[in-house]
């Protein structure tokens, strides 16, 4: 069976795509993992954390049934500390470093904690921060921002929360950016994405512009024109190129398109194959393989070119692909994609075995000349994503291969346009460019006044 | 193995560990439930002057995340008929001869009322009496209960009428709602009694519910003090039973340790300090009588690994360890050492010494983990740390005599050695 959509029934859908990481059923079982906590000081969760929210105030607070401070304590630091609890890889993170590791006990659930307090923050529409009066007094300073990811939004909202009138353009018609479109559907829902951004927004004095794109809607000149400063924070695009060939196959995707049509248009309307090959073993690769056996492909196999242990994905993703049953060949580097009739009929990959040490300390995969070929009807290429080159380059900025070059006040070589977020570190997690957006709005208001 | 059987005032039990008047003891249905998981022996929930109970009767406090930590009632004495108590008394003796059964009383004020219940219960086969002079609510306003623990003298008058009539060893249950337990117990020793228990419960408000602004329990609207035990007890107990141990009146009866015993533990430590056996009564309340197994076989095995052979061997070992503070060895010094190798870094011995005690730890920064180290010559050596650190035996005490010799506070000062000084 080639290529097919609808495979499954509604309730199917529904069970493979339920929360991956379930709340606390009730105040009780919240308040005893919370009692756990040692409330460390200088606490290594709190170093581990890029926002760094003081995690042993929150966790405190919840013990102490004061569960809207444990909320305001969280978004303090971190204004989408609700997605964070559902999307952070914890597990090289805050949990990561907890010390209860260095005990060889389970670590306190921080996210799950972190998800009760703001879950209901959320729910009960506590409004937390307040806004500045215009520091600047008559007029006001306007910002403009691209990109409604989360460093856009974390950005805005600093600012807002100063007084500052923020406008930000986004391509897309929702909000969320990376959130919204290309996080797995097990870990966030639309309607999540969605009440995120509405209750980041709500403080006021944050409007979003959808359908705006930089470059053809709108131009660089004309917001540098229209405002007091500007931040870009429009991620990075598309999967990286194979550069094999039969790329251009039929049957032969690019993950984030994949995903993006996931968490756009819902899933029975999302083909897969019978048989799929995902190339790549981060973040991404995970999600598409995780995504497309749940979507009822068949039999998915990852391949990927260096060993376990050396791969950039933790190793609960992995074991989320394991569980699901998709199989994985370390060693493999794709060589080149065979089809008949334009559509892809086999992967044959290179063996490769483990050479010298590279630049990034990891040994460097060697080609032993050996091949093997799998058959499939559906490639998903998720070997890392490429920048905005072309806009990047067009518009003048300091750039490294299309990533954003920025100083240590977050500005760009242009004076007034500021940067942060993937479109900056070429693709991290969305803690972190909640925390570029941050350092953003921080630099923001040094430059302003 | 050890024995650990027991035998006060005469009263065989195989085991020390009796239930305390309360709840479980107040019915043939629970104490025959007792008997057969294994409970040494019952003081049968106080029975004597007519009540009515209210609604509702208890509350607690919790503690990080472990319910009752202490319990807390206003529950009166039993509200049974007198007829059936004895009955059913009477039938758990017969069925269970082996173990001990005490009857708690607490008559109205006259000396006919005592004497004529005294009679009644030594017509079941009971063997032994617990005078409740404890109970801190509900009786006192009649004059009973603590009011009568309160005051030695009415509490003497009270015992040397029960020792007209008592022909079985009667032992006085002490009320802690005093400065002091020593003189009542002496005087009650005085007028005869033949053992001591304590304590009973202490009066408390457990807490205020933030919605309806009414302190727990809660009965239309308005609570009461009322009698705190359980865990959170057990200190004040200990002190208590203590100061009754190293009283050269009081300690020549033998005493029954109450108050928050919940482990084997708890009851080991009750009896170095004094106690002959002990009663649980919270512990039962929150798990049932089947705690009871590892009550005995924790306290068996300990006795193995020290070798004591008999309960007689260690009552009391360590009652004359509680000294007065001036005759402290103030030469004696200790600093904290952190062992390197089991600190998880925490950082909480480093605050609260910071915070709270002689800033003797130092921090060095680190991501994510910092190190933290004892400066020695700051150390007073307050424990501090160590009682905060989350890891066993992380923080060790290290003995560092200022000087070999024994140096107390009188001679300190009579040698005009250097005060205030740190
Ligand atoms: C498949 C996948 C799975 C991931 N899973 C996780 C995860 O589980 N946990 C986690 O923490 N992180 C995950 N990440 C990473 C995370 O999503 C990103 O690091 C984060 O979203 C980056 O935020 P950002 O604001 O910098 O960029 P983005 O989220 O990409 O937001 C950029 C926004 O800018 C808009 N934009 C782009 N170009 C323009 C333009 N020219 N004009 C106007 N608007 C524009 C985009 O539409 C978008 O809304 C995942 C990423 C991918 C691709
Ligand atoms: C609900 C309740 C009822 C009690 N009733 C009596 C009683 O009738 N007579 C009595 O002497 N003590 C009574 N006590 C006190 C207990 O016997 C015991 O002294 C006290 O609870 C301390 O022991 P513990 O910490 O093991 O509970 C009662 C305690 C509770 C909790
Ligand atoms: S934001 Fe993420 S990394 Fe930070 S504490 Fe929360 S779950 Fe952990
Ligand atoms: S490291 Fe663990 S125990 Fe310590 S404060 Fe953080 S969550 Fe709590
Ligand atoms: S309290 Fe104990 S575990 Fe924590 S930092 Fe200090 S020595 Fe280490």
């Amino acid at each position: 069976m080639p290529i097919k959509n609808n495979r499954l029934t509604k309730e199917q859908y529904e069970t493979n795509f339920a929360d991956i990481h379930p709340p606390f059923e009730n105040k009780t079982a919240a308040q005893v993992e919370a009692s756990r906590c040692l409330f460390c000081y200088d606490a290594p969760c709190t170093k581990s954390c890029p926002t760094h929210i003081d995690v042993p105030k929150f966790i405190k607070q919840i013990v102490t049934d004061n569960v809207k401070g444990s909320a305001h304590t969280i978004f303090s630091s971190n204004i989408m500390g609700a997605g964070c609890s559902k999307v952070c890889p914890v597990e090289k993170l805050c949990e990561g470093s907890c010390v209860f590791n260095l005990l060889h006990e389970p670590p306190i659930p921080i996210a799950k904690l972190q998800r009760y307090s703001t879950e209901k923050a959320m729910k009960e529409n506590w409004q937390l921060f307040e806004r500045k009066n215009s520091p600047s007094g008559a007029g006001g300073k306007k910002v403009a921002i691209v990109g409604a990811g989360p460093a856009g939004l974390s950005c805005a909202h600093v600012l807002s929360r100063e007084g500052i009138d923020v406008t930000i353009f986004e391509k897309e018609s929702k909000g969320g950016g990376l959130m919204t479109y290309g996080i797995a559907a097990y870990k966030v829902t639309p309607q999540f994405c969605e009440d995120e951004v509405n209750y980041i927004t709500a403080i006021g004095g944050i409007e979003i512009k959808y359908n705006q794109e930089l470059g053809k809607d709108i131009t660089l000149a004309q917001l540098k024109k229209e405002f007091d400063a500007v931040y870009l924070g429009m991620g990075v695009g598309v999967a990286r190129q194979l550069d094999i060939p039969g790329e251009k196959l039929e049957g032969v995707v690019d993950a984030i398109s994949f995903i993006y049509d996931i968490r756009s248009k819902g899933y029975p309307s999302v083909p897969v194959g019978d048989k799929v090959a995902v190339i790549g073993m981060g973040m991404t690769a995970i999600d598409a393989a995780t995504q497309a056996k749940r979507l009822g492909a068949k039999e998915v196999t990852m391949v990927y070119r260096r060993t376990e242990a050396e791969k950039p994905c933790t190793q609960a993703e992995l074991d989320i692909a394991m569980l699901d049953g998709c199989e994985i060949v370390w060693l493999a580097a794709p060589k080149k994609l065979k089809g008949s009739q334009g559509k892809v009929k086999q992967l044959v990959c290179s063996k490769m075995t483990l050479g010298e040490p590279d630049a990034s300390g990891r040994r460097s995969p060697v080609d032993t000349g050996e091949t093997f070929t799998l058959d499939v009807d559906m490639v998903i290429k998720a070997a890392g994503q490429v920048p905005f080159e072309k806009l990047v380059k067009k518009y003048k900025l300091d750039n490294k291969n299309g990533k954003i070059v920025i100083n240590e006040n977050c500005a760009t070589n242009i004076k007034g346009v500021f940067a942060g977020g993937d479109a900056v570190n070429g693709g991290k997690e969305v803690v972190d460019a909640v925390q570029a957006g941050k350092d953003g709005a921080r630099a923001i208001l040094n430059y302003l006044f | 193995m050890a024995n650990i059987s027991s035998n006060f005032l005469g009263i065989k039990s195989p085991n020390p560990y009796w239930l305390a008047s309360a709840p479980p003891t107040d019915k043939k249905y629970n104490v025959l439930r007792a008997f057969e998981a294994g409970w040494g022996g019952v003081v049968w929930k106080t029975l004597g002057s007519q009540v009515k109970n209210v609604s509702s009767r208890y509350s607690a406090v919790d503690y990080g995340g472990q319910r009752v930590m202490g319990l807390n009632n206003i529950e009166l004495i039993s509200d049974r008929p007198l007829d059936i108590n004895l009955k059913e008394i009477k039938e758990c003796i017969r069925l269970f001869p082996d173990r001990a059964m005490i009857v708690s009383l607490m008559a109205d004020n006259d000396k006919k009322s005592w004497h004529e219940l005294i009679k009644k219960v030594e017509d079941t086969g009971a063997h032994g009496l617990e005078l409740n002079f404890g109970c801190p609510h509900g009786m006192t306003e009649r004059g009973m209960g603590a009011a009568v623990g309160q005051d030695p003298e009415i509490a003497c008058m009270v015992v040397e009428w029960v020792m007209e009539a008592a022909t079985i060893p009667v032992i006085t249950k002490l009320t802690p709602n005093v400065h002091s337990v020593v003189p009542t117990g002496r005087s009650v020793v005085k007028a005869g009694t033949n053992g001591l228990s304590l304590i009973n419960t202490i009066q408390s408000v457990t807490g205020v519910d933030l919605d309806t602004l009414v302190p727990n329990p809660y009965v239309a609207g308005k609570s009461v003090f009322g009698g705190y035990c359980g865990p959170a007890v057990k200190p004040i107990a200990l002190k208590f039973l203590t100061t009754i141990a190293q009283d050269e009146v009081t300690s020549k009866v033998p005493i029954s340790g109450i108050g928050g015993v919940s482990t084997w533990k708890d009851a080991v430590e009750f009896m170095l300090l004094g106690a002959s056996n002990v009663q649980v009564c919270t512990a039962v309340m929150k798990y049932g009588f089947r705690i009871i197994d590892d009550l005995c076989e924790g306290l068996s095995n300990w006795m193995d690994e020290k070798g004591f052979k008999t309960l007689d061997d260690l009552i009391g070992k360590s009652v004359l360890t509680i000294t007065h503070w001036e005759d402290l060895d103030i030469n004696y010094h200790h600093i904290a050492k952190i062992n390197q190798d089991k600190c998880i870094h925490c950082g909480l011995c480093y605050i609260t010494c910071e915070d709270a005690s002689h800033q003797s730890i130092n921090l060095d920064y680190g991501k994510p983990y910092n190190t933290y180290t004892v400066k020695e010559q700051e150390c007073v050596g307050c424990n501090l740390c160590k009682l905060v650190c989350p890891v066993d035996n992380c923080i060790t005490m290290e003995e560092h005599r200022v000087a070999p010799e024994y140096l107390n506070w009188i001679e300190f000062q009579k040698r005009g050695l250097p005060l205030n000084d740190h």
